[in-house]
């Protein structure tokens, strides 16, 4: 297992090789002057001369990779015109919400697009059947921001459900001591119930929306997979050595089907990072991605390459872990491997 | 297949098998109704691009400050914005600029990421270990979060979105052209042109390229929905088009900040356009495929 493992990581450092210099890329060969970029809309002719110095771009451009490398190496992405912070650290301080926001998405998204496709196949061509291909066809078709605007203008201004979408606590609350950024866990290790109570409230509406955004491909994976292993040999063994059907379906299809499942989360794992930007954009939700998009419109662009960069390499590192959750889920992966 | 291509390339089929493509899409329409719906939604959309400007009742950039924040009435059916524009207009004149971006970005994929698999899979060896790389490279990002980092550093434009959109797809038409290049690159017809003296550049464009269309622009109309998403979102979050252009994506955003006062109509209006749009071409695609690939039929 753990040599399997070995494997697995080592296939991850030319993608990552790729990310960084792609990132490096996006900044430096690109029409224009990089060091305009990074001096933003009001430098002055010094200033701009300044920046090109300081970044190291009257160098040859393999100098100015390596320099960028070992920048990376040490943790330093550059610092953000706006705020004069360096992006690393504000970029640690947000990722709680947005990990937080993209999670609980998750969980939602699986938690009803599982059941919903297992149903969907055991009574194929009912009517929670045509539900499913409704809600999957439907949910990719959803711009996530307008499913967003929709539920906040139904649960708040019209059923006066849920909070204002003003960020991840309302006016009252006051934050939990942060021991692992994401406010339910730590309220709830605080034994403060009132904070856990405004932060779910303000969460559940943003995770519903990335869930409804991401279950269209978790639904249709399910239901397509288990229909296949439902028509299997095995389960018809199974069936005719006399097991109910609740054993073949829950134990004997479901650990089966949901091998095509796992992989399709990459998938959704790359919908999810992306829908965030725009959900936290519409619940004025403070990650990451709001972070990513205010500096955006500044013209900032340390940031915004901090920002990709820190999202590849999560999604690199979302993958590796899907791969290993494959493998443990399925013994002859781990034995080809 | 093999008949076909011998000499005339496969591009000009010959007539009876035409009208047999004609009958099957009629009775594939009939058999699906939804792919019938599809298909008249994309026509109206098709309309609204072409002629949209010229018919709508008010000119779309034209603001009324004493008509501000209507709600949908018999002179305004979509109600007015903030600024007093008519939103039935904006809502019918973006959608030009919507399906043209969508358009553009996808004739660009294809004509990139549909050659770059073609040789992948038709030559193999390193032309295909590099076209791999870049594939799997654009795919180690979030798609989405890549386009936004290509269009900050292209420049803040209505052609990088086109440009972003492009290549976040790229790896889709790469596996696509790819597998079914590989599948014949061997294949009689292939061999048959190749003994006759061609080049591989000539039989790739004869031969292959025609080969393989129907499945691409399968590809093409799947993937004109998720452009149409893509680029929608990247104008929502401020990127692109600018105010007071109307498009789908800032007119949401325009609108979000009302949501919370109760005036739905700003950005349910423009929001329902995209999502009818998206949901058109996704339907459109499946269609498309049961008319290509009878046995991939759901």
């Amino acid at each position: 297992m753990l040599a399997t493992l070995g494997k697995r990581m080592v296939t991850v450092i030319p993608t990552l090789i790729g990310v960084v210099i792609v990132t490096f890329l996006l900044t430096r060969v690109l029409p224009g002057d990089p060091a305009v970029y990074f001096a933003g809309p009001a430098a002055t002719p010094q200033s701009i001369a300044d920046i090109r110095k300081q970044l190291g771009l009257d160098k040859s451009l393999p100098e100015q990779f390596a320099r960028y490398v070992s920048d990376l190496a040490h943790g330093n992405l550059g610092n953000s015109l706006s705020t004069g912070q360096p992006v690393v650290k504000e970029i640690k301080s947000r990722l709680p919400a947005s990990a937080e926001l993209t999670f609980l998405g998750l969980i939602l998204s699986i938690v009803i697009a599982v059941p919903l496709g297992i149903l969907a196949a055991v009574k194929q061509g009912s009517w929670i059947d045509h539900t499913c291909r409704i809600v999957a066809t439907a949910g990719v078709s959803l711009p996530v921001f307008f499913t967003g605007l929709l539920l906040v203008y139904l649960f708040y201004f019209r059923l006066g459900w849920s909070p204002a979408p003003i960020g991840r606590l309302d006016a009252f609350a006051t934050a939990p001591p942060t021991i692992t950024g994401f406010y339910l866990i730590d309220s709830v290790l605080t034994g403060n119930l009132e904070t856990f109570k405004s932060a779910f409230g303000q969460l559940i509406l943003p995770a519903l929306t990335l869930g409804i955004f991401s279950l269209a491909p978790l639904a249709r994976m399910t239901r397509a997979s288990m229909l296949a292993v439902l028509a299997s040999d095995f389960v018809r063994t199974a069936r005719a050595s006399g097991l109910d059907s609740k054993t073949v379906i829950l134990v004997y299809a479901f650990r089966n089907a949901m091998l095509p499942v796992v992989t399709t989360l990459g998938m959704v794992f790359s919908f999810l990072l992306g829908a965030n930007v725009l959900v936290e954009k519409v619940f004025a939700w403070p990650g990451i991605g709001s972070y990513a998009v205010e500096a955006l419109i500044s013209s900032d662009f340390a940031p915004v390459q901090g920002f990709v960069l820190a999202m590849a390499i999560l999604y690199v590192v979302l993958n590796l872990i899907i791969d290993v959750l494959y493998g443990v889920i399925d013994p002859r992966v781990r034995l080809e491997g | 297949m093999t008949d076909i291509s011998l000499s005339p390339p496969a591009a000009v089929p010959p007539k009876a098998p035409s009208n047999s493509i004609f009958r099957h899409a009629r009775y594939v329409i009939a058999e699906n109704p939804v792919t019938g719906l599809a298909f008249g939604l994309f026509l109206l959309i098709a309309i609204c691009a072409l002629i949209g400007p010229y018919v709508v009742p008010h000119d779309p950039l034209a603001s009324d400050t004493t008509a501000s924040l209507q709600a949908p009435t018999w002179r305004h059916w979509f109600g007015t914005d903030q600024l007093g524009r008519d939103i039935f207009s904006r809502v019918i004149v973006a959608t030009r600029l919507d399906f043209a971006v969508a358009l553009f970005s996808v004739i660009l994929v294809f004509a990139m990421g549909g050659l770059a698999g073609i040789a992948a899979g038709f030559f193999g060896g390193w032309t295909d270990r590099i076209v791999g790389r870049i594939s799997d490279t654009i795919m180690a990002f979030p798609l989405f979060v890549l386009a936004m980092g290509i269009v900050a550093a292209l420049g803040n434009t209505v052609t990088n979105i086109v440009i972003a959109t492009a290549i976040i797809n790229f790896p889709l038409y790469v596996r696509v052209a790819r597998a079914e290049a590989n599948v014949r690159r061997e294949a009689g017809f292939v061999q048959a042109a190749r003994l006759s003296g061609n080049g591989d550049i000539r039989i790739v464009l004869t031969q292959i390229l025609p080969n393989i269309m129907p499945i691409m622009m399968v590809q093409i109309s799947l993937t004109m929905g998720y452009a149409i998403l893509n680029a929608a979102g990247l104008s929502f979050i401020g990127l692109g088009v600018r105010p007071p252009t109307p498009e789908w994506g800032i007119m949401v955003a325009e609108g979000a900040a009302n949501i919370i006062s109760g005036e739905w109509w700003i950005a349910l209006f423009p929001g329902a356009a995209l999502m009818i749009a998206v949901f058109c071409f996704n339907l459109l695609g499946d269609g498309l495929r049961d008319l290509v690939d009878p046995q991939r039929r759901t």
